[in-house]
């Protein structure tokens, strides 16, 4: 991890319609660092990676990438400059091949002149994607879509990597797997920021963290401190564990 | 009846089912990726029979040749009503592109009244009537080259959505709208392309069904309705099942002709749509 400051998120208010789901939120990621969002359900951590995604835009606040502010660019532009979202759930093609929804990864422009270079990666990284690559993704496991999903991510040849819950569903052995290959993304120097319900877990795994409660920032630190801290330990891990676990 | 062997109505029915086919793979294209339920699909493509029409007449161009200039000015076409009307509506509600299509429907119907007078046309060129034989057997020409088109035009959209960069946009806006948004798919402006290449399917269509059948400012609808019924027995969206439906709708209504005679024909036809959706109502091929 660097210094320099990659994605910073100042001030945020996200609404549904007139539901206010994100107040006031602040958020900095640096560059090369695994940044974990933990929260409970309807929290608001999806919001939270859709505002930076362009498919919801803050009413108030700003979010720059790099610099730059592109709280009111759409989704298309948000992914040209190499910012990929992982989404909630995998979101695979379901009748697309393997192949063709690693293809349609690596759609925008800035992402398509490094296609092949880019699918090695990916296959160097997940050689089950490679094995089953005519196979149609509805067709895969539940763990080998979140490895297609993540893969497919990469195609777009991101700086800037968002996982929406990476474990959710998934069996523990596919966990390890995928931490594995996070892990291996970030020693590629992209940056990785993910979402996850398991506090033990991500405490463990990434850099630092941030924690959402309902729609505001609760806590943040290097994990190694929240792991120490008192209030998350009574929180996510004391006799009456929420059922965040 | 009797003098004519079902070989007869089989094969007409395989080939009005191409027919079918071309007709719906414009509106299977629409619905699959845009969720509507184009129902000025059939004006459209009776609007390309009266272009057609039109180069015929006017400018002496054989039919097929004009495509050169039926395609790109429905492509157009389908790109500026998507951009400047049905866009529109589909910010303000669900609902409202698909009020939009029937307003765009009447106001073709009326446009074709105005232009060319409500009289019967039809695309009579040289070979248009002209006939095949298999043994005994006559069969139309119209009919084996309407086929023939269905196929052409089946196989170019499955290569284009399975093998182009654009195609691909298009197939995963049509799987899973969201995620397309996050592979950095500008989906409105492939809205724009898919209803394009939906009309540039029409004008094939219109072009061959022209030089098939007759048509009036009206005929749309019940084109339409025949492409309703072949793209929701195929399953919405699948162009495979769009063709073999249409095959399955051609075939009903010739051999229902043939054993129940002409007058039941169409009925035959309806029944059947209403049969396979009790049974599979996401079509035969749906997802
Ligand atoms: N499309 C929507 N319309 C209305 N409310 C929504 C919508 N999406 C999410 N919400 C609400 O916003 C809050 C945050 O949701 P979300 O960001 O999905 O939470 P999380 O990802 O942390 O589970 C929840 O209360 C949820 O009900
Ligand atoms: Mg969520």
């Amino acid at each position: 991890m660097t210094d320099e400051t990659i994605l910073k998120i100042e001030n945020i208010d996200v609404f549904h319609g007139t539901f206010q789901a994100l107040w006031d939120v602040s958020i900095e990621v640096k560059r090369g660092e695994m940044l974990a969002l933990i929260g409970a359900n309807t929290a608001g951590k999806t919001t939270l990676l859709d505002a930076v995604s362009g498919l919801r835009h803050p009413s108030k606040g700003s979010i720059q990438f790099e610099g730059e502010e592109i709280g009111f660019l759409d989704p298309y532009q948000i992914v040209e400059l190499g910012i990929t979202q992982v989404p909630e759930g995998r979101s695979v093609f379901p009748d697309m091949t393997v192949l063709d929804n690693l293809l349609i990864g690596s759609y925008a422009a800035s992402a398509r002149k490094r296609k092949a270079e880019n699918l090695e990666k990916v296959y160097d990284l997940f050689p089950r994607l490679e094995e089953r690559k005519r196979q149609v993704a509805k067709t895969l496991s539940g763990g080998e879509q979140q490895m297609l999903a993540i893969g497919r991510g990469l195609m777009a040849d991101p700086k800037l990597m968002l996982i929406d819950e990476i474990s959710l569903g998934l069996a523990p052995i596919v966990i390890d797997e995928i931490f594995r290959a996070l892990h291996k993304i970030k020693a590629t120097g992209i940056t990785v920021l993910f979402v996850e319900q398991n506090v033990n877990r991500t405490l463990k795994e990434a850099d630092r963290a941030y924690i959402l409660e309902r729609g505001r920032i609760a806590l943040s630190g290097a994990t190694a401190d929240l792991r120490e801290n008192q209030e998350v330990k009574r929180a996510y891990f004391g006799v009456d564990t929420c059922e965040v676990k | 009846m009797g003098s004519v062997d079902v070989f007869t109505p089989v094969l007409m029915g395989i080939m009005l089912g191409g027919l079918y086919a071309l007709i719906a793979l414009g509106l299977s294209l629409v619905f699959g990726v845009m969720r509507l339920i184009n129902l000025a699909h059939g004006d459209l493509v009776i609007l390309s029979s009266y272009i057609s029409y039109a180069i015929f007449t006017y400018l002496a161009v054989d039919p097929i040749l004009g495509l050169v200039i039926t395609i790109p000015f429905m492509l157009l076409l389908g790109f500026l009503i998507q951009k400047y009307i049905l866009g529109r509506g589909f910010a303000i509600s669900s609902e409202t592109p698909l009020i939009i299509a029937f307003g765009i429907s009447l106001v073709l119907q009326n446009l074709n009244q105005i232009l060319w007078t409500p009289l019967s046309r039809g695309l009579n060129t040289s070979y248009s009537h002209m006939s095949f034989f298999i043994g005994e057997r006559q069969f139309p020409v119209s009919y084996l080259l309407a086929f023939l088109a269905g196929i052409v035009v089946m196989v170019g959209l499955r290569a284009f959505l399975t093998r182009t960069y654009m195609g691909r946009a298009i197939t995963a806006a049509s799987q899973d709208k969201r995620a397309a948004q996050l592979m950095g798919i500008n989906t409105n402006r492939i809205y724009g392309y898919a209803f394009a290449i939906a009309m540039g399917a029409a004008a094939v269509a219109g072009v061959f069904l022209g030089m098939t059948f007759p048509f009036t400012p009206t005929s749309g609808i019940s084109f339409l309705t025949i492409a309703f019924g072949t793209v929701v027995i195929g399953g919405l969206g699948s162009m495979l099942g769009t063709f073999l439906a249409g095959i399955i709708l051609g075939l009903s209504q010739t051999l229902g002709g043939y054993l129940f005679g002409s007058a039941s024909q169409m009925l035959i036809v309806y029944v059947l749509v209403l049969a396979i959706l009790a049974i599979r109502p996401h079509g035969l091929l749906g997802r």
